[in-house]
């Protein structure tokens, strides 16, 4: 049973977004999600208000210029997150505007191809329903329609993508590696 | 986000700018309705060149006035596509079912 479990996305270093492979695996509950000790940079609490999601694009685009992500590279991570909270929204919290979410933000040292190891973590949480494993596949991008493209977006986007459920909260933790000068992901 | 409207003989024009997110999408939504499904309008053209973002509930709003143009036998027409907006619509692999156009020009020619 993996309904209470992870799920991970890790995407290599290298490479344009399209040639990239990923591993997707689902975790079991006891794996709890790993937050990594790095330093806190930024920390929200914020409504459930899809109001509050340009608020959050706007720090994020700051902070993410700030640590040396390329311009892409921030576009892809604002993204990502904007995403992320969206189905917080929808889907955890059914579009009631007035339940909690928390978003950190952590300067860390990933292990990757990459030789620095510099990473920006990002960890949300809700206390919404449990999300549904097999409804966090995404879609078949040939299949035309509306919807379910935001799980694509973050996936394609991040380096890791890492989903569980513990003590009633879910928590979703993204990591973006900062790559030194000629890497050019999230275009 | 803001939408303007400009009619041009039989053809209504979207001036879009700011940011299509999950609070704005269902006025862009909407809006595209009305002009495909209640006004029947043969073509709807959308200048997209200020919009400083757009996310999946956004393109979810193309996709869906798409949609009703192929239903009533009109046309969804997109220009001034900037980075940002081709970007995630090239993520999304949707750009290809879209008739984008450079221009206003080109988009509203016979």
């Amino acid at each position: 049973m993996y309904h209470r479990g992870r799920r991970c996305v890790r995407k290599s270093a290298s490479g344009d977004l399209s040639e990239t492979k990923r591993d997707i695996q689902f975790f079991k509950a006891e794996e709890n999600t790993h937050v990594s000790g790095g330093s806190l940079l930024l920390r929200m609490e914020l409504p459930s208000n899809p109001e509050m999601l340009c608020v959050v694009r706007n720090a994020l685009s700051e902070l993410t210029a700030k640590l040396g992500f390329s311009e892409a590279e921030c576009r892809a991570v604002v993204l990502a997150v904007d995403e992320a909270l969206t189905n917080i929204i929808r889907h955890a919290y059914h579009g009631n505007p007035e339940q909690p979410i928390q978003a950190s933000f952590r300067r860390i040292h990933e292990p990757g191809d990459d030789k620095s190891g510099e990473a920006l973590e990002i960890v949300l949480e809700d206390n919404g329903v449990t999300a549904n494993p097999e409804k966090m596949s995404g879609r078949a991008l040939e299949d035309v329609r509306p919807g379910g493209l935001g799980l694509h977006f973050i996936r394609e986007s991040m380096d890791t993508v890492e989903f569980s459920r513990s003590n009633g909260k879910n928590q979703l933790r993204l990591v973006k590696i900062l790559h030194s000068e000629g890497h050019q992901k999230g275009s | 986000m803001k939408i303007a409207a400009r009619h041009l003989d039989k053809i209504t024009i979207f001036d879009i700018s700011g940011d299509i997110d999950l609070a704005t999408s269902p006025e862009l939504r909407k809006a595209l309705l009305r002009e495909l499904r209640e006004l029947k309008m043969p073509r709807v053209v959308l200048n997209l060149a200020a919009v400083r973002y757009i996310d999946s509930s956004g393109v979810a709003s193309l996709v869906e006035g798409l949609k009703a143009s192929r239903d009533v036998g009109s046309r969804l027409v997109l220009f001034g596509l900037n980075k940002t907006v081709r970007e995630v619509l090239q993520l999304s692999k949707l750009v290809k079912i879209f008739e984008i156009h450079e221009n206003e020009e080109q988009s509203v020619a016979p």
